[in-house]
């Protein structure tokens, strides 16, 4: 195997870890644009991951199993969104709580109904998402460079993550080029010009709110039934608060919100890659390095040493609208 | 909306609503033990049972509700400067450094009571360094607290990982836990106060690390309510700009701040370490740290109100581990769940049966005014 293909099935891997984060890292973007913090996004994955995997337990469909999970993270955001947008709580308090809920509920849950220590049972084939090849992928493997690239990297990736990757123009477009995405900015910097338009600020921010949602569910799919095969306990594992860093060091906009998840989906796939293979100057660095690395520059980007990272004005303040 | 609402009277305030938020969220707990197919008036009469039943039961309660005092102090104390700190969890997990040092090396020659006010400096000390880097982005570099706290446990929980597999093992040991302290470093247990009140324990952990919890809360509350620093903390929390204008130093007193909480997080971790298994483990905060915010919220930030948070969490947690033995369906993760839904209706819903409540007040209130003017009306025909 030539150092070309290590480096292509480096960047493969990266692709697949990145997509659950991006997932969740624009979730996030589209509620904290709007104003809300979303600590929950974590929780909101998880029960995602554990509705996908019962539901294609059952049912063997893929996309039964994505329209649960998707359901379910609404649901939870929802909750959220009752609390600190109608009865203006702490979106942080109520964020953690939705955490703890889903961690605790997804375990008890599926240990109740299918009595494998809180796991679901491994899927087959048939109820996930599978890798897909685009056209055209044998006909070009023989072409130099140009082939294995599209043959390793673009192509073989399940319908998710190219779904998440077109998410970001998209995104980007909702954002920046409609009247709800006007709108969704505006409510986040300054909830006060919104109401005084005529436009209501509750109903903006749940819309904020249930679109967090959609795309969390997705991630949360993407998880029991892509990369994996099946709900396993805790297994979105921090991903949701590495969303929110690389949310962070994105600034809240949306393609670098993508180069930021690629970046730390890099640093995890190096990790893995680099479990017992000593680097050349260094020596081995310990895998605890590398898993904590995400953590670190996200801290070293808050203390503002690489450029100062601005929230949305108005981000984790209720409205109060009468005075 | 403008409807005048009366002011609740202290009892309701601080009795009442808490109350009320915490029925709802046992009910909707009850709901989830429905769904996994069990009874909830069972489980809760097994619950408390496993949890008050027997010494030994006691003995547990109390030890779990000793490193929820800890965190619930640690949440507390940020809380009423107005900073949310959920690095608890990282703060003890790292305080554990501090208590086994002392405990690996001091513990060969000195005797406990040597050790223990050591080990309390040390795990202290730790701790509160853990939250000193969060607490001066904060202050200094306007970076949230909540995330870099955040980030924190990940990396505490990195570090540990690295220490305890890769220094602190004893050589040949598999398991990833420091080697059993010697004498000196074991704390005594605390079987003679539960014989003051007849029960006797055999073996629950239960041990001194308790009266040192009820001393911090003391301390706590003298800290904010009957000190210059306490003042200026709970002015910070009030209103941040009040405090600029009184001349209080902002990042004076976030580091204070954060570094206190961080030290009451650090020495939760003398409890499980130094006082039960008398060796660190990898995980031995198991989530106390968070569970710290359950019970800070529900003691609403009242050194007296999270004692008895705490006390009512421990039995949660040995109630719950007595319950998996009859209803296997129901493991600690139910806890988890608990400890949600008492964060979601005690601090993010805290308001929401407050105006429903004002109302009825406001509606007693005058029933009894108009009563009353009617009585003197009458008395004066």
């Amino acid at each position: 195997m030539d150092s070309f293909t290590t480096v292509l099935q480096l960047f493969d891997s990266t692709i697949r870890l990145s997509a659950p984060l991006l997932l969740a890292c624009l979730a996030g973007l589209y509620s904290e644009r709007a104003g809300i913090f979303d600590i929950g996004l974590e929780g909101k994955m998880l029960a995602g991951a554990f509705a996908a995997g019962a539901v294609a337990t059952w049912f063997g469909s893929a996309y039964l199993a994505l329209l649960a999970a998707v359901l379910v993270s609404v649901a939870l955001g929802l909750v959220h969104g009752f609390a600190s947008i109608t009865h203006r709580g702490n979106q942080i308090v109520s964020g953690v709580a939705i955490n703890f809920i889903a961690a605790g509920t997804t375990v008890i849950l599926g240990q109740a109904w299918f009595s494998q220590g809180g796991r679901t049972p491994s899927l087959p084939n048939a109820a996930r998402f599978n890798p897909i090849n685009l056209p055209g992928t044998e006909a070009m493997r023989g072409l130099p460079i140009v082939g294995p690239l599209y043959y390793e990297l673009i192509s073989g990736h399940s319908v998710l993550v190219y779904l998440a990757f077109l998410l970001v123009p998209f995104t980007w477009w909702v954002l920046y080029r409609t009247r709800f995405g006007l709108r969704l900015r505006a409510v986040g910097e300054n909830p006060a010009a919104v109401d005084t338009a005529g436009i209501s600020v509750p109903w903006l921010r749940y819309r904020a709110v249930i679109c967090c949602g959609v795309l969390c569910g997705i991630a949360g799919a993407y998880l029991a039934t892509a990369q994996g095969a099946g709900f396993v306990k805790d297994m979105t594992a921090g991903k949701g608060y590495i969303a929110l860093a690389a949310l962070i060091f994105a600034k809240w906009r949306p393609v670098q919100a993508m180069f930021a998840c690629l970046l730390f989906g890099f640093l995890d796939a190096v990790g893995i890659r680099m479990q017992g293979h000593p680097l050349p100057l260094i020596g081995e660095v310990p895998v605890q390095f590398m898993q904590a690395l995400p953590y670190i520059l996200t801290v070293v980007l808050l203390a503002g040493f690489i450029g100062k990272a601005i929230p949305p004005k108005a981000g984790g303040v209720a409205y109060v609208k009468e005075r | 909306m403008s409807q005048p609402f009366a002011k609740l009277p202290a009892w309701a305030d601080y009795g009442l609503l808490p109350l009320i938020n915490l029925i709802v969220a046992f009910l909707v707990a009850g709901l989830v033990v429905l769904l996994v197919g069990e009874s909830p008036i069972d489980a809760a009469v097994l619950m408390v049972k496993g949890a008050f039943g027997s010494g030994d039961g006691v003995g547990y309660t109390l030890y779990y509700a000793t490193n929820f005092i800890f965190t619930g102090l640690c949440v507390a104390v940020a809380f009423h400067c107005g900073l949310f700190n959920i690095g608890g969890e990282g703060q003890a997990y790292i305080g554990g450094l501090g208590v086994s040092l002392v405990g690996l090396w001091l513990g060969n020659f000195l005797p406990w009571w040597l050790t223990f006010p050591l080990a309390i400096l040390a795990s202290a000390l730790v701790g509160a360094l853990w939250a000193l880097i969060p607490a001066w982005l904060q202050a200094k570099r306007g970076s949230h607290v909540v995330i870099t706290t955040i980030m924190f446990n990940f990396i505490a929980a990195s570090i540990m990982v690295y220490v305890l597999v890769g220094v602190l093992k004893p050589a040949g040991s598999q398991a990833p836990e420091t080697r059993v302290f010697a004498e000196g470093g074991q704390l005594p247990g605390l079987g003679w106060l539960l014989e003051l009140v007849g029960l006797s324990m055999r073996s629950a952990p239960l041990n001194v690390s308790f009266l040192l919890a009820l001393v911090a809360a003391f301390l706590v509350w003298v800290l904010i309510w009957r000190t210059k620093l306490g003042y200026e903390i709970r002015t910070m929390g009030f209103s941040p700009k009040a405090a600029r204008y009184a001349g209080i130093s902002e990042l004076r007193i976030i580091i204070i701040t954060m570094m206190i909480s961080g030290a009451l997080a650090g020495m939760m971790a003398l409890n499980p370490i130094m006082g039960a298994q008398h060796r660190m483990q990898l995980d031995f905060v198991a989530g106390a740290g968070f569970v710290g915010i359950a019970v800070a919220l529900m003691g609403r930030s009242h050194p007296a109100g999270i004692v008895l948070a705490a006390i009512l969490f421990g039995m949660l947690y040995q109630g719950g581990a007595e319950i998996a033995f009859d209803m296997p369906n129901i493991s600690r993760d139910m806890i988890v769940i608990i400890q949600g839904l008492v964060i979601l209706f005690a601090g993010a819903l805290e308001h929401m049966f407050r105006p429903s409540l004002q109302r009825i007040f406001y509606r007693l209130g005058r029933a009894k005014n108009r009563t009353a003017a009617a009585v003197i009306a009458g008395g004066n025909q």
